[in-house]
């Protein structure tokens, strides 16, 4: 491991060899090529669903330019979130001040696209010329009539994590603002789904079959009206925990809602996504109602995986992901399909989500935490892996080095959670590891036969 | 006059104060891929991790190869206090995992906002480290986002390693110097091929020609093989010619700029003022009349020829223009991206018959509409929009009204030619939802030849598409 950046010993865990837990949260290292991004990239991709307001990024062109359209997060009516917004700040504002710019900008796209809302993100040189953009939000929200947000993103504030914190922060300015849509009293908000592919929609069919009712999608496939009432939902549950903790904390603090942690990814995370929320109602029907939806899926799921497992059995992956709850769902359900996970690793995991990753893993498995290029292809090599799940970043790693890839990533186009999710997934794994291309490449690893 | 000026369309004289769907990348971006065609480099973004992030996950969904960019890492405490540490703390860090030859450095809008010096970070670490033999090279481009576009950040590093690494060796060597301009690695492996067949000896720079485009790997390359080498660098003072490709590379002014007598050098025109190195300019070689010029210059530069291989190739061109011509007679182009890339295939629309309707850039050299109209000639079609400072949504804005018969430019604007239903041929950068956007071949006599059938065979495609019949010739 001579290899490797001083200083990041403490994040790298091989179990069963190591005690150490994986130390997480540290802020990268300088000079490091880390796969994280930073304050403003946490609150873009949270917020960014959100398809009837105007999300304007406040700074130099890059920071919009590189967010257009960058998540496949669907909405079923409104695309207001597919385009670009910026100020595309020049030296004269930074010398100036780019608060006239900030505004007009502002009053222009509101007149032009007519929101229900707009967010104003702020990026990294905003912090430092000193506009007030909380105050020209509020002078545009009282002229315009509409929540006009601000997103004190400025990159240079700490990770992508704790831009997460700041998009709930901007979201808890909505919540509580309006009372008037229908509230069933089986209601629920979806915290942490992005309705990547339609995912959202996935889950709206089973809830709609356990009779909950929806009330806010936070944020996938988005509307402010939704956001302003969740506050009445009965519960909040939490998908990628990583993003939407704080929100729900908040709303437990400030309405009394409980929340409860989910995911959507993999049969058994799935199930209990379902029946969870139905023994929160403590109504039998509903549970009675999750339990024969679970059968009915299962039913076909279950041996449509069969010839997957089979095939893929003994096979060995690499996870990299953005947060660690997703990374758990993953191991769970590479296992079920026969595939063992042989890296595990994430750009903003804590000491606990490793902890807890470690005592589901088998030995010799690889945490890491906030890795770059140089390791991961370094643990790909010592694992033998054949299979590499991560983001668009760690696709020419797996490329580079021979093996399959499948994107668990925001830009992917195909739905994976949920139990068509899991079919989806198990026929990604196969198609990428099975692909007769591996043939040509040259495969050096000891493992390798 | 039908120039529209940034944020103005004089046709409808609407106002666009916000950026909608911009048509540029920031110009760190563009720093990166210019430092890809140094041989042994490693770049680093001074600045916050999301610059280094972004701009990775941009480039390796165009080019799909790893795209190692360090970054300095920013914190609260660094912008309030300096990043000398973070600078410092950053090279150490690169060299222990990377041994690089070079680092490439290039300023973020945050590090030139609070005034970080960085030829001073540089100097200082190697005061720091005078008794160490085996430094890296250091480049530094100033790329501060709010400045221009990324064609102006490829352009700034492309004369800040020129500017960094060239010598005076005494004598006039018997090489040339090709500033290439930001191509494709198959661009600049054809313009290789070109220079060696007039047996030129050149050094081709940015050459990211493998570094950017390389093989499948037994191990994880830190740093991919390949690239212009610090050596040829050196000996670019000595070259007996200097051709550089484009008009109007970072010649212009820069909208929003305070000072406007800042503007910036090109390499070549350094390497003229500094060591008397002959200049010749000319455009990107596509189209019959601009590849012309270009083997014009080599062959009067070099004393040769020009190659039988290629009088075959520029005739064959002929043949399928003529095979060609009445599929695409009077069709009208909405042609989008980078200004010289612009000018150039509008020059190749307007030789083959095609109208350019609207010539629109992000960039704003102010130079675009002038210099369309000495390339173009008589060609120039008087009632053509010049959107210089476009974004995308002032393009669909200008369309409305221009019923374009098909688009040409980067993969950004499909979304407007989904919504006109008209084809796009997708050129420049980036290419995001096709793969091969490395080995997209626009230059030359053969490039334009593949071009060409490009362009008539979307053209037929969608006339076949959009027809009851179903014709089974065309």
């Amino acid at each position: 491991m001579s290899e490797y950046l001083q200083d990041r010993e403490k994040q790298i865990v091989t179990k069963g060899k190591d005690a150490h837990d994986v130390e997480g949260g540290k802020p990268s290292l300088s000079g490091s090529v880390s796969q994280r991004a930073c304050v403003f990239c946490g609150s873009r991709v949270v917020l960014y669903p959100i398809a009837d307001a105007v999300h304007l990024v406040h700074g130099p062109i890059g920071c919009a330019s590189y967010t257009w359209d960058i998540r496949g997060a669907l909405s079923s009516g409104p695309e207001l979130h597919r385009s670009s917004f910026s100020t595309d700040l020049r030296e004269k504002h930074v010398v100036f001040g780019g608060e006239t710019q900030l505004y007009q900008s502002l009053v222009e796209l509101i007149d032009k696209y007519q929101p229900k809302a707009a967010f104003v993100y702020s990026t990294c040189i905003v912090g430092v010329i000193g506009d007030d953009v909380q105050s020209v939000c509020k002078r545009v929200a009282e002229e315009k009539s509409i929540p006009v947000i601000p997103v004190m993103s400025e990159g240079f504030q700490g990770s992508k994590k704790d831009g997460y914190k700041i998009a709930c922060d901007a979201l808890a300015a909505l919540i509580g603002t309006d009372e008037s849509l229908d509230v069933s009293s089986m209601s629920i908000n979806i915290l942490g789904d992005f309705n990547l592919a339609g995912e959202l929609w996935i889950l709206e069919e089973y809830y709609k079959k356990m009779d909950i009712q929806i009330l806010a999608p936070i944020t996938g496939d988005g509307r402010v009206k939704n956001i302003q009432n969740a506050h009445r939902a009965a519960l909040n549950v939490v998908q990628c925990s990583g993003s939407m903790m704080h929100l729900a904390k908040y709303m437990k603090e400030t309405y009394g809602i409980p929340f409860i942690k989910v995911s959507y990814f993999g049969i058994e995370d799935m199930s209990d996504a379902l029946y969870e929320v139905a023994k929160f109602f403590k109504n039998e029907v509903v549970m009675d109602k999750a339990r024969e939806l679970v059968k009915d899926q299962l039913k076909n799921l279950l041996p449509a995986l069969e010839p997957y497992k089979t095939a893929l059995t003994g096979k060995k992956a690499a996870i990299y992901v953005g947060g660690a709850f997703k990374a758990i769902s993953l191991v769970k359900a590479l296992r079920l399909i026969g595939v063992k996970p042989v890296i595990v690793g994430t750009q903003t995991g804590n000491t606990d989500d490793y902890r807890l990753l470690k005592t589901i893993c088998d030995d010799g498995c690889i945490l890491v935490d906030d890795s770059n290029p140089i390791e991961l292809s370094e643990f790909v090599k010592q694992t033998g892996a054949d299979l590499f799940i991560g983001g668009v970043k760690e696709r020419p790693i797996a490329y580079k080095l021979g093996i399959g890839f499948c994107d668990h990533n925001h830009e992917r186009k195909m739905a994976l959670a949920g139990y068509e999710g899991m079919l989806n997934f198990a026929k990604e794994v196969y198609e990428t590891v099975s692909s007769p291309v591996w043939q040509f490449v040259h495969r050096t690893s000891s493992e390798k036969n | 006059m039908n120039i529209a000026e940034s944020h103005i369309d004089k046709n409808n004289n609407k106002t666009h104060i916000a950026s909608c769907n911009a048509c540029k990348q920031c110009a760190p971006l563009g720093a990166c891929i210019a430092f890809k065609g140094i041989e042994g480099m490693l770049p680093m973004l001074h600045g916050s991790q999301g610059c280094a992030t972004y701009i990775r996950r941009y480039l390796i969904s165009h080019f799909r190869e790893p795209m190692d960019i360090a970054s300095s890492n920013f914190s609260e405490e660094t912008t309030i206090f300096g990043g000398n540490r973070n600078f410092n703390d950053g090279i150490d860090n690169i060299i222990s995992q990377y041994h690089p030859a070079v680092i490439a450095i290039a300023s973020t809008c945050l590090s030139e906002t609070i005034g970080e010096d960085v030829q001073r970070l540089i100097y200082e670490y190697k005061g720091m480290h005078e008794n160490e033999s085996d430094l890296p090279e250091m480049i530094f481009a100033s790329t501060p986002s709010y400045q221009g576009t990324h064609l102006e950040g490829f352009h700034e590093a492309v004369f800040a390693a020129i500017k960094a690494l060239s010598e005076n060796a005494g004598s006039v060597g018997n090489h040339i110097n090709l500033f290439c301009n930001m191509i494709s690695p198959e661009d600049i492996r054809h313009l290789k091929e070109i220079v060696e067949d007039f047996a030129v000896q050149s050094m081709i720079f940015p050459d990211y020609s493998d570094t950017l485009d390389s093989t499948s790997w037994d191990n994880y390359h830190r740093i991919s093989e390949g690239g212009t080498p610090v050596s040829s660098l050196r000996r670019s003072g000595s070259a007996y010619a200097s051709v550089e490709l484009g008009y109007i590379l970072n010649s212009g002014g820069m909208n929003g700029r305070i000072k406007e007598n800042a503007i910036k050098q090109s390499a070549g025109e350094y390497l003229k003022a500094k060591f008397a190195v002959p200049l010749v300019r000319t455009g990107l070689p596509i189209g019959l009349l601009e590849t012309d010029k270009f083997f014009d210059h080599v062959s009067r530069i070099s004393g040769q020829p020009t190659p039988q291989k290629y009088k075959q190739q520029r005739g064959r061109l002929i043949d399928l223009y003529i095979d060609g011509h009445k599929y695409v007679s009077g069709k009208r182009v909405v042609i989008y991206g980078e200004e010289d890339l612009v000018v150039a295939l509008a020059a190749f629309a307007a030789e083959i018959g095609i109208k350019p309707m609207l010539c629109a850039s992000g960039g704003e050299s102010g130079k675009l509409q002038e210099t369309l109209k000495i390339v173009l000639g008589d060609l120039y079609p008087g009632d053509m929009i010049v959107g210089q400072g476009f974004s995308f949504d002032q393009m669909e804005e200008s369309m409305r009204d221009l019923n374009p018969d098909l688009m040409i430019g980067n993969s950004k604007g499909y979304y407007i030619a989904r919504k006109m239903d008209i084809p796009l041929i997708r050129t420049g950068f980036p290419i995001h939802d096709r793969i091969g956007a490395q080995h997209t071949r626009t230059l030359g006599y053969e490039g334009t030849t593949i071009l060409f059938e490009q362009i008539v065979n979307a053209l037929l495609e969608d006339k076949q598409r959009k027809s009851p019949i179903g014709y089974k010739y065309m």
